[in-house]
């Protein structure tokens, strides 16, 4: 995460400070506050933790500790077109880790990685709960059902 | 009449939101609108066929919709009373179209309590829940009922927790409501974690009052005015309906101060999960709704003592609560005349995997792994072999044909080494190998283990790299002492139930495909052919006949050959991807 940088504007502190201070500072709020932030940037880099641990009156480290507790959060920023391949159980038996080789071998990217051009990203998730489509894969909001490794190459176009 | 379109996740992926716009404009279109409406209801369950979209009240149940079938619908059907023969499910058996989805083999078995109201109503509108019985058994429990009273009836109906370990549900409200406090608190457990279960998704999604009215009873019994829902946040439709729910429920007075002129004052608020597996065990889901890291606590203190906030809380899961209310309905003696004798009434499975029918199911206790397999869900894809069942998601173990004809029951899956769990059901056919199935589960283990016990962490990690290593081809006999070893210590001495349940998809295989192990680490091979570290792909020259298509589909370029005449592939390029053995058809390529 080093090589990324990252400055909040006057502008985004102020939201960023508004969206605790709608949670009344309370630290027990910090999962919430999270959501919220990330919603906000896309992603939690190092600057907006250290902000938002002040504000909510507790230890950076603890906010870092919350943050790469759970898989839902990232400090990592996701490409434009957020790729994730669901890898839960009724995918995986369906052929799902086949259609994430071909992803990674297409873009040449790892999982958690986004293209040089930040177009895309690569991620898994675990169950969207649409097993009846398996193997599903979602960019951005979209679900993709029923996809196989010679499919990966017509949803990539969808997006050029 | 009615037209109800399916708006659960599933359907919905599939386009069923703008079925349901060229259903409303084609009515429109023919001035029909004012006379038949169209209603987004919950999950209908039958996933597999899907978008469905049922006309009521003749029950004509249609099936894979698409947005441009929208008029036919309406012109053929609405208008004319003519259904549309060919979006009718077709049965596999006697290949008749089959219209009313009481006489499909997917329904005929299912008994549905906690989806009573999924496809049935529109889940964003307070009324109709109302018209199906909704907020009756609240308002039966605070006007007539003595807390007691209503706890009495719950432990007498024998419901056990749906979310896994199956604790009597009546026994844990009597526990929190003993304890006195200044505030206690009511939490759904609504963070589905398990890879491949969608039941309590659906509940929300379709019928997200009855998960609040049972709330409101549950704080009534146990002196709660505050309940909390933590949900995950990848479950956005679920939430929305949620706030929807909430927000009606509160304009009727059914939550808020003084509900229906008793006193009795509940509300609800929501908490976001954001992805941790572990959060399913009680203690970690109350530190997380905390907002600290979800890792578990030594119980105990149980919940029920000291919860959230350090107060008495009661947490039970989404399909326990949307068995309430029915539970106070039609009574403690007819719920306890379904289901085995230790565990009554039903239990809904999502059926997933390498099945025909996937889908949401319900059925009652007892129910064999035969009848929800076979005739529930319509047999195996492809018409492959059965090979095995997964109940209970990573918890959970492998059942087999041994265990197809026992019935199904709390008691009884854990006696053949598995576990209810939430209610998973993944089917699997023989070209899947379970060396490799342990390995993904422990895979998952070993990223959602919350890292605080040292055998859970470092546990599970060794075990994941010894099936990895097996799955190479470089295990030993001795790993196989290993892995039963590790597991039990694994098992005995983790501090909560996720480390204590993680090495049973090992120890399960072990001893249901103990033979497959064996073909890994003696002969080098894997039976089902997928280990790619074990196979070869290779071309039967007799049967090439040279159609290129193998060389045309193949990304590494391994393959070769002159148009007509046999080809070859380079095993030192080949990448073991399996694209020319899906696109030959003459059977020539296979593998060694």
């Amino acid at each position: 995460m080093s090589h990324i940088k990252f400055k909040l504007n006057p502008e985004q502190l102020e939201e960023l400070k508004s969206v605790c201070k709608s949670f009344r500072n309370e630290k027990s709020e910090l999962i919430n506050v999270l959501h919220k932030a990330q919603g906000i940037f896309g992603y939690l880099p190092a600057e907006v933790q250290e902000v938002i641990a002040k504000e909510l009156n507790t230890s950076v480290a603890q906010v870092y500790g919350v943050v790469t507790f759970y898989s839902f959060f990232s400090m990592l920023p996701k490409g434009q077109h957020p790729i994730s391949i669901c890898m839960g159980t009724a995918c995986y038996v369906r052929g799902g880790e086949k259609v994430l080789d071909e992803f990674k071998r297409i873009l040449n990217l790892q999982v958690g990685e986004t293209t040089p051009d930040g177009k895309f990203s690569l991620g898994c998730l675990r169950c969207v709960g649409a097993c009846g489509l398996a193997p599903v894969v979602m960019v951005g909001e979209k679900v993709y059902g029923r996809v196989a490794p010679d499919g990966v190459r017509e949803i990539l176009k969808d997006y050029e | 009449m009615h037209l109800l379109v399916c708006g659960g996740t599933g359907c919905r992926a599939s386009e069923s939101d703008a079925i349901l716009e060229n259903l409303q404009s084609t009515l429109a279109e023919n001035n029909l609108d004012g006379e038949v409406q169209v209603v987004k209801t919950g999950c209908f369950g039958f996933c597999e066929k899907g978008p469905i979209v049922k006309v009521m009240p003749d029950n004509t149940f249609y099936t894979q919709v698409k947005p441009e079938d929208a008029k036919e619908i309406v012109a053929e059907h609405v208008i004319k009373g003519r259904k549309v023969n060919r979006l009718l499910y077709l049965d596999p058996e006697n290949k008749e179209h089959v219209a009313d989805s009481k006489h499909m083999g997917f329904y005929k078995k299912q008994i549905r309590i906690a989806l009573r109201n999924c496809g049935f109503i529109n889940p964003e509108n307070i009324d109709e829940y109302i018209s199906r019985d909704g907020y009756e058994a609240l308002a039966k429990c605070i006007t007539n009922m003595k807390p007691q009273e209503v706890i009495d009836e719950i432990k007498a109906s024998g419901l056990r927790g749906r979310g896994g370990a199956g604790f009597p549900t009546g026994l844990k409200w009597e526990i929190a409501s003993k304890n006195a406090a200044d505030q206690k608190y009511v939490v759904c457990n609504a963070d589905e974690g398990d890879p491949g279960a969608f039941m309590d998704r659906s509940v929300l999604e379709g019928d997200p009052h009855s998960v609040i009215e049972a709330m409101a009873i549950c704080g009534y019994c146990m002196g709660a005015t505050k309940g909390l829902v933590y949900i995950r946040a990848e479950y956005p439709l679920a939430i929305e309906r949620l706030k929807i729910a909430i927000d009606q429920s509160r304009e009727y007075g059914l939550l808020g101060e003084d509900i229906l002129g008793t006193g009795f004052a509940f509300d609800l608020e929501l908490r976001y999960g954001a992805g941790a597996f572990v959060c399913g065990e009680e203690t970690a889901l109350i530190h997380s709704m905390e907002g600290l890291r979800g890792e578990p606590t030594v119980k105990p203190p149980f919940p029920a003592e000291k919860g959230y906030l350090g107060k008495p809380s009661n947490v039970n899961n989404v399909e326990t609560f949307a068995n309430i209310p029915v539970i106070i309905n039609k009574g403690a003696k007819w719920f306890a005349s379904l289901g085995t004798e230790k565990s009554k009434g039903t239990k809904v499975f999502a059926l997933a995997g390498k099945i025909n029918n996937v889908g949401l199911i319900e059925v009652p206790m007892g129910t064999t792994l035969r009848e929800i397999i076979f005739e529930i869900g319509g047999g195996i894809k492809d018409g492959k072999k059965f090979k095995a069942v997964q109940t209970g998601g990573p918890s959970g173990g492998c059942l087999t044909e041994k265990h197809l004809d026992t019935p199904i029951d709390y008691d009884n899956l854990i006696a053949s080494g598995s576990m209810m769990g939430s209610g998973g059901m993944i089917v699997m056919d023989e070209d899947d190998c379970m060396v490799s199935i342990a390995k993904y589960y422990l895979d998952f283990t070993v990223e959602e283990s919350c890292g605080k016990c040292t055998p859970c962490r470092v546990g599970n990690k060794r075990l994941y790299e010894i099936l990895d290593k097996i799955t190479q081809g470089n295990g030993t006999m001795e790993d196989i002492d290993k892995l039963r070893n590790l597991s039990n210590v694994i098992r005995d001495t983790s501090l909560c139930g996720l480390g204590q349940t993680s090495p049973n998809p090992v120890l399960s295989t072990l001893d249901n495909f103990y033979d497959e192990y064996l073909a890994h680490i003696k002969d080098h091979k894997c039976p089902a052919g997928q280990c790619k570290a074990l196979m070869q792909y290779v071309i039967n020259q007799e049967a090439c006949v040279g159609c290129t298509a193998c060389a045309r589909v193949c990304p590494v370029n391994a393959i070769s050959g002159e148009r007509k005449k046999p080809h070859t592939i380079d095993t030192a390029i080949c990448i073991k991807c399996g694209a020319c053995y899906e696109k030959c058809k003459f059977d020539a390529i296979f593998i060694n």
